[in-house]
């Protein structure tokens, strides 16, 4: 890992009227890392990641992606910068086969410059790349499943398919909000592999999550959020034995049975 | 206890799956299931100046693929964009205007007037459409509603492009077989050409636009651009359609803003069923000579469509294309639970 | 002075034509194409009440609002509600029922001169030493007493109360009880009677036309949109924006830019500041 940070967030703020959802927001993150963000429902994480992928406006504070100023960008120019995000409530296209999903992000800019998933070269025909990508992400090649509608699928998949959405773009950022949610734990678990091979890649991951035992596994930092406010930084062993951190989740029963699990 | 209990069920024909892919070329009675649908519109098309019994009926046929190109505009904005457009007399407007005047000012002939026009006014139009382009749906509705409204009062209270008499003295087309052959072909060429467009990447990026526009954002795609590309091809059509119509009547005129061409592309994609493309087409061929045959009603024609429209819109019809694909495609049978 | 005088009459007639719009809108979020037509409709049966049945003038304005209410009430009972939610649904159904009134009455006769509504009061007052017409300075009272009053409903009655909860978040003001379907349908009824009101106060200075519906449908749309499309205070104040800048094209340039000016309008709003000047959805996309 290198020692410039990749992506560095300075001090963001976000006012929705008298409500401040991010106060003040600091951190780093470097290349090749996994961080994770927790905090409680309501903690401003959603909130956070939208100011930095340009959906939302920061109200105060600075963003910037290797050394460049990216704060109030478009989504899209950010997006064809290399940061990539899923959506918490999942969004693919419902009215289109699986594949033809992988199309449009692989009809944007950065696809064409960077050759899609493939690298380098020409993009070939989108379709194909499509499965291929598919594939990655650990759809089965021969079976139907890549040509259903994307309504028909169930949500393990369609989590898979919001991160191929992503990858398509040969990100340098994947922001994945609250992806393992709504999974069972074997789903789960069939999902950190590719995590980890994702990192190996070369790809750097913001994660965030609720369920913090799988999160602890596979990241190297984490980051707490409560009322939008950072509480503490650290690795997932110096997160589990703070205890500012078990008040923020006072009384929760699962950050008990983690913390006890360490 | 014994209840019987049914459910209706739709099941495939077994002629389509069974052209489904290659498997087509089988027979020649697969073959024509799939292509006789086609092959009826389009001779039927094709045939139709013919068989129409005297002139006032062949403009009639005219004026319907004038309304079915700016049908298949509509069609393809809402259900295949996302953007409701409320306003085609606007494209109709701008097109004829400038056809207009390029045609008496200065001196082209309709065969350089129409490419020239279709070109410019879609230009024109989406340039004045471009700032509600990357707002919600209900702005570009509000926004293609206001334009002709607006363009009409302005043009007649500023008096200029001929104020109220409109621009006279169009040349129209040569012959008028020409005329109507002309604007067949464009309805027929817009409409396999959009059917082609909508299944290429690009048109999967348009109904990306429709279904979820914050992950087409999040894939690095600018939606303003995208929205922008639909609308300059949807009013390129609307303005080639314009351009014609000045041809046809030979005069450029306020009356081209009015709300029949504003309403009847509306009533024909929701009564002819909307998505299919081909529906808008098929109502335009039975709402405009209707329209014809009330025409000494005034006005109350654009009532009778609006209500119509409205209670398609309300009682969740179909349309009947895409009821009739259905048909065609598949068939219903009792089935026991 | 008579450019503030006038202007500030030119105004209020936008404000009170623009408020039916934005309360409708702001509430359940549908664009009422049909608020042209109403105020033509509520022109209409006033005047029918009022030569056809020789009803007092009061008692035909009066009974020509309830009557728009209930029409209001009735076409988004009936039509509206089947399509909510369907915004492409909503946006051609109200549409086309604008439409279907409008161009009825059209066909049905209303045009050129032969039908207009008496004003309140005959004469004219000077206001320093311009000349204005008793009606109009009547029509700048009652407007700004409707405000007024509009103001201190939606914030101290119960049913106000609701209908600003319905415009702020749909989904609370379910989860509170109210019942949204209702609250819909009684601020399609509010805004019917305002564009009723607007008819009455504003028809006696010219003639029932059917063009006066499209005219008023296109200036509540440019004030709303300035103001911001579902923010109340936003419509009076743009409409103070526009009125003043209409009356300062009549005076310098000449009375038929009115309309440019309103095309302007919205066009700059949309280009410089999308969401108007109190528009609530900052975020002009859904939230993420």
């Amino acid at each position: 890992m290198s020692n410039q940070p990749i992506l560095q967030v300075q001090e963001v703020t976000k006012a929705f009227g008298g409500v401040t959802a991010v106060n003040r927001v600091t951190f780093d993150i470097f290349e090749k890392e996994i961080l994770g963000i927790i905090g409680p429902n309501g903690s401003g994480k959603t909130t956070l990641i939208n100011c930095v992928t340009g959906f939302i406006k920061a109200t105060s504070g600075k963003i910037f992606f290797r050394g460049k100023n990216i704060t109030g960008r478009p989504a899209h120019k950010i997006a064809d910068m290399g940061i990539s995000r899923t959506f918490q409530i999942m969004r693919p296209y419902y009215s289109l086969p699986c594949y033809k999903n992988l199309v449009i992000p692989l009809f944007s800019p950065r696809a064409k410059r960077t050759g899609g998933w493939r690298g380098g070269g020409k993009l070939g025909d989108r379709d194909t790349v499509g499965i291929d990508i598919l594939e990655e992400i650990g759809f089965e090649r021969d079976s139907f499943v890549p040509y259903k509608m994307a309504s028909t699928l169930p949500t393990g998949y369609l989590k898979r398919l919001e991160l191929a959405r992503c990858l398509a773009l040969k990100p340098e950022i994947i922001i994945c909000d609250e992806i393992f949610s709504g999974l069972s734990m074997s789903e789960i678990a069939s999902m950190v592999p590719l995590i980890e091979r994702l990192q190996m890649d070369g790809i750097t991951l913001i994660m965030i999550e609720h369920r913090l035992r799988e999160l602890f596994r596979v990241s190297n930092r984490i980051m707490v959020l409560n009322f939008g406010e950072k509480v503490i930084e650290g690795t997932p062993e110096e997160i589990m034995a703070d205890e500012k951190v078990k008040e923020v989740y006072f009384g929760s029963e699962e950050v008990e049975e983690v913390m006890s699990h360490a | 206890m014994n209840i019987e209990e049914r459910r209706k069920e739709r099941v495939d024909r077994g002629i389509k799956v069974r052209t489904d892919g290659i498997y087509a070329i089988m027979s020649l009675r697969e073959l024509s299931y799939l292509t006789m649908p086609r092959l009826v519109l389009i001779v039927g098309l094709l045939i139709l100046p013919l068989v129409m019994p005297g002139m006032y009926w062949q403009r009639v046929i005219s004026i319907v693929c004038i309304y079915s190109l700016l049908a298949i505009s509509f069609d393809f904005l809402a259900h295949f964009v996302g953007l409701v457009c409320l306003g085609g007399a606007f494209f109709i407007g701008i097109g004829g205007y400038i056809a207009a005047i390029l045609n008496t000012s200065f001196g082209f002939p309709p065969i350089f007037t129409i490419p020239i026009s279709t070109l410019l006014g879609a230009a024109i139009c989406t340039v004045l459409l471009l700032p509600c382009l990357p707002l919600r749906g209900v702005y570009f509705a509000i926004v293609s509603l206001m334009y002709p409204l607006l363009m009409a009062r302005i043009i007649e209270a500023l008096n200029i492009l001929g104020g109220t008499d409109g621009i006279v003295g169009v040349d129209s087309f040569a012959n008028r077989w020409i005329e109507q052959y002309f604007v067949l072909l464009m309805v027929l060429l817009s409409l396999f050409g959009m059917r082609r467009l909508v299944n290429l990447d690009i048109g999967l990026v348009f109904r990306a636009v429709k279904d979820n526009d914050q992950a087409v954002r999040a894939s690095g795609i600018s939606i303003t651009f995208y929205k922008a590309i639909a609308v300059f091809i949807a009013s390129a059509m609307g303005c080639l359609s314009g351009a014609c119509l000045v041809h046809i009547y030979m005069w450029s005129g306020i009356s081209q803003f009015a709300l029949d061409f504003s309403i009847i592309p509306i009533a024909a994609t929701v009564i002819g069923g909307a998505g299919t493309l081909v529906g808008p087409v098929l109502g335009c061929f039975i709402l405009v000579p209707i329209s014809e045959l009330l025409r000494d009603f005034g006005t109350l024609r654009i009532v009778f469509y609006s209500l119509i429209l409205v209670a398609f819109i309300v009682f969740r019809s179909e349309g009947v294309m895409v009821y009739g694909q259905r048909k065609y495609h598949q068939f219903e049978r009792w089935v026991k639970i | 002075m008579a450019i503030l005088i006038y202007g500030i009459i030119n105004s209020i007639a936008l404000a009170i034509m623009a408020l039916g719009f934005a309360l409708v809108y702001g509430v359940s979020r549908v664009p009422n194409f049909a608020h042209g037509a109403l105020y033509v409709v509520c022109g209409f049966v006033t005047w029918s009440l009022l030569r056809g049945l020789n009803l007092n003038y009061l008692v035909s304005i009066i009974l020509a609002m309830i009557i728009t209410g209930v029409i209001g009430a009735l076409i988004y009972q009936f039509v509206l509600i089947r399509v909510r939610g369907m915004a492409i649904s909503e946006i051609i159904a109200s549409y086309a029922i604008g439409l279907a009134i409008l161009e009825g009455f059209r066909w049905w006769g209303f045009k050129g001169m032969t039908y207009t509504l008496p004003v309140f009061v005959e004469g004219s007052i000077n206001i320093g030493d311009i000349p204005v017409d008793l009606h109009r300075v009547v029509i700048v009272g009652i407007c700004a007493a409707v405000v007024a009053s509009l103001w201190l409903f939606t914030h101290y009655t119960r049913i106000g109360l609701a209908l600003r909860g319905m415009a702020q978040d749909e989904r609370a003001a379910l989860m509170l009880g109210i019942d949204s379907d209702f609250m819909a349908v009684v601020a399609m009824a509010f805004g019917s009677m305002l564009a009723g009101l607007a008819a009455i106060l504003l028809l006696p200075l010219g003639n029932i036309v059917v063009e006066a519906g499209y005219n008023v449908l296109i200036l509540a749309i440019a004030v709303c949109i300035v103001g911001g499309l579902g923010s109340w205070m936003g419509a009076v104040i743009a409409a103070f924006i526009i009125g003043f800048a209409q009356i300062l094209t009549v005076v310098y340039w000449g009375a038929h830019y009115q309309m440019v000016v309103a095309l302007l309008a919205i066009i700059f709003t949309l280009i410089l500041k999308p969401s108007g000047l109190f528009g609530r959805q900052k975020e002009l996309e859904e939230r993420v």
